[in-house]
């Protein structure tokens, strides 16, 4: 499915300070009930979002209207857990198009850069400062450059420099993605196959 | 050291590169293909879409497991988008000639319980699922983890997905293990010591004489559950046990072909003097009887310790003390004693023939407790009917419990088998996150004897006690 081509996103950030968030919260295994990829940000975080009775939970930052924009940034650890890529839909889906944490989950990684996110790995001391700058002022800007693969907080200047691979930046900078590549080698994959024992 | 020592994960793994990409992932060869009704139809869509079909058909195997019921399985489905995804599933593997063990198949089941009892899991192979614990099937000696949808996508139209290699973790477990404590409590452990990110970026091996003497099935058990300490998956390698237990499944190879097969997984094992990136030390001895308080699975200690302190953990106290507001527990309170509402015993780490025994051993004789509601569920319809010939099903109807049908049930509560808000249960499965077992629902992850014991006593009960 084609996605945005990321390359430079300077937006406010949503924060949510915790850690280990698995994706069974980003999106519980009930809504996965979906043929097509359609709606999953309507569900995201559903059970810290919203109470049994489908209210909105007030203390939950996605329903706090002083919090918005294109990054998210979570603790450490963030998309451990279940490999359904529907929570990188749901995040995606919601309008998110970044993702921020000291530490993120192999799958979610995965998932995330095969659908146009960019999860961005910081230092935890970097990440503290991202959280301490949202809480002195929820509109402070964060500005990812996925070309320089930089991140600075727009107030302050202050920047830090993150990993990505050259393959998966040409991609997201681009919008491919692998199947094309994969595509294009089908007649080294065959000659593979004919080799395999099983 | 210039030779060439290479680990069992190295061996398997080069084996399978297409293509090497540089400043990038490997393009790598998948083997066996598993899917079932909730992480493929997307990416069949997607097939549809590009207008490219499926590669090699004979290497993808569809069963269905997620959202099935567990009980009537012969009448329709009654939730319609459960019914709508099982349908998807039976029509995108006729249209593209896909072998489908569908709802009420002979051999339908759990995806990771029906690949090894069919001889569709084998040492040496990769194997990939849109789900993460297909590191279950590591237990063989394969290379297998849990793949996205956009790579479910891949494996059908090209057999292949990018993937940058892991680095190399081996964990060691030596000794002998005491009474009462099982590979879902080794696995628990490890867990608990490596913390539920301990492994992330890792391939694990396990090795020592614990696992040499483990059956095939705690074996799965172990490496089922690699991936709740970040792992992507962890592996074991094959020996006469992992042989043996091959040997005449269905989908084993036979004759000539058994033969030099049997040869080249002799090779499968870690060379003397091989590297790895990260290595731990465990001693059995240490290893008791293992049940989780938090939620998530390092969250979890031998079953006779007091709940530890925020201090006394790795992570945030704020984090911590979210989780134990989670479960309604204190710090420094004892796990023995608290009185539990549900029993889950089944789903891929626990869902085989040995667990039901280990469960029965307990449970002969005794009767269910009656503020406890047990949810028992073979991981396949073959482990159901074994269930029936031991005479398990006899025992456990003695006791006052009752068996279901297979499928993976209220390890992820996707069909109507959830627990209750604020309701406490036993589970035998993988993950106790929040709302895993059906919204508000608070897990105790634990064994098959922890499960027992709990269910013949209505709280948390040390199986040992009653061995």
């Amino acid at each position: 499915m084609a996605y945005d081509k990321f390359t430079i996103l300077k937006s406010s950030a949503v924060p949510l300070p915790i850690e280990n968030v698995d994706t069974d919260q980003i999106i519980p295994a009930r809504f996965l009930k979906a043929t097509k990829r359609e709606g999953f940000g309507d569900n995201l975080f559903r059970d810290w979002r919203y109470n049994g009775d489908d209210t909105p939970k007030q203390d939950f930052v996605l329903n706090n209207p002083i919090y918005s924009g294109k990054i998210l940034v979570g603790g450490r650890n963030f998309g451990s857990g279940s490999s359904r890529e529907h929570a990188a839909w749901a995040i995606y889906d919601y309008g998110f198009r970044c993702v921020i944490s000291s530490f993120f989950a192999d799958i979610f990684k995965g998932n995330s850069l095969n659908i146009g996110i960019l999860p961005v790995q910081v230092s935890p001391e970097f990440l503290n400062k991202i959280f301490e700058a949202i809480e002195a002022d929820p509109n402070a800007e964060l500005e990812v450059n996925l070309p320089e693969q930089t991140i600075t907080i727009v107030s302050t200047g202050e920047k830090e420099s993150f990993d990505i691979n050259g393959y998966k930046k040409h991609n997201l900078t681009n919008g491919f993605d692998d199947i094309d590549y994969l595509q294009a080698m089908k007649g080294e994959i065959k000659e593979f196959e004919a080799e395999r024992i099983f | 050291m210039s030779n060439q020592a290479s680990t069992l994960f190295d061996k398997v793994w080069d084996a399978h590169v297409v293509r090497k990409i540089e400043d990038g992932p490997d393009v790598f060869f998948i083997d066996r293909h598993f899917i079932h009704e909730v992480t493929s139809p997307v990416a069949f869509l997607g097939l549809e879409t590009r207008g490219i079909g499926v590669m090699y058909p004979e290497r993808t195997f569809a069963t269905a497991d997620h959202n099935t019921p567990t009980i009537n399985q012969h009448l329709p489905v009654a939730d319609p988008l459960s019914a709508n995804q099982l349908k998807a599933l039976e029509s995108n593997a006729a249209k593209y000639g896909i072998s489908h063990w569908g709802l009420g198949h002979a051999r339908n089941g759990i995806v990771h319980v029906v690949g090894p009892e069919n001889g569709i899991t084998l040492p040496g192979m990769t194997i990939v699922c849109g789900d993460s614990h297909t590191s279950t099937h590591g237990a063989f000696g394969a290379i297998a983890f849990g793949i996205g949808t956009s790579e479910v996508e891949m494996v059908l139209s090209s057999q292949c997905i990018m993937q940058p290699k892991p680095k190399k973790m081996r964990v060691n477990v030596n000794g002998q293990l005491g009474k009462g404590v099982t590979p879902k409590d080794v696995t628990l452990y490890i867990i608990s010591k490596l913390t539920t990110a301990g492994a992330t970026g890792y391939f694990v091996e396990y090795a020592g004489d614990v696992f040499e003497n483990m059956s095939m099935e705690g074996r799965m058990t172990v490496c089922n559950m690699s991936i709740e300490m970040g792992a992507r998956g962890g592996m074991i390698a094959p020996d006469e046990t992992t042989f043996a237990y091959i040997n005449g499944r269905e989908q084993a190879p036979k004759g000539e072909k058994w033969d030099k097969a049997l040869a080249y997984w002799k090779t499968l094992k870690t060379d003397e003097g091989a590297v790895f990136d990260k290595e731990y030390n465990f001693d059995a001895a240490d290893i008791e009887p293992m049940i989780t308080y938090g939620t998530n699975p390092g969250m979890g200690q031998g079953i006779t310790r007091a709940i530890p302190t925020s201090d006394q953990v790795e992570g945030g106290k704020a984090t911590y003390d979210k989780s134990l507001n989670y479960m309604g527990f204190h710090e420094n309170e004892n796990m023995l004693g608290k009185q539990i509402d549900y029993v889950f015993i089944g789903s891929c780490t626990n869902g085989r023939i040995e667990d039901f025994r280990a469960f029965a051993s307990i449970v002969k004789g005794r009767k269910k407790a009656d503020n406890v509601t047990a949810w028992i569920v073979p991981g396949s319809h073959i482990v159901e009917a074994q269930i029936k010939e031991e005479g398990i099903l006899d025992i456990l109807t003695e006791a006052g419990f009752e068996l279901r049908q297979p499928g993976c049930s209220a390890c992820l509560a996707m069909n109507d088998d959830k627990i209750p808000a604020g309701k406490y249960a036993v589970s035998t499965s993988n993950r106790n996150f929040e709302g895993r077992q059906g919204p508000g629902a608070r897990t105790l992850l634990a064994s098959p004897l922890v499960a027992a014991a709990a269910a013949v006593t209505g709280v948390v009960t040390d199986p040992r006690t009653l061995l």
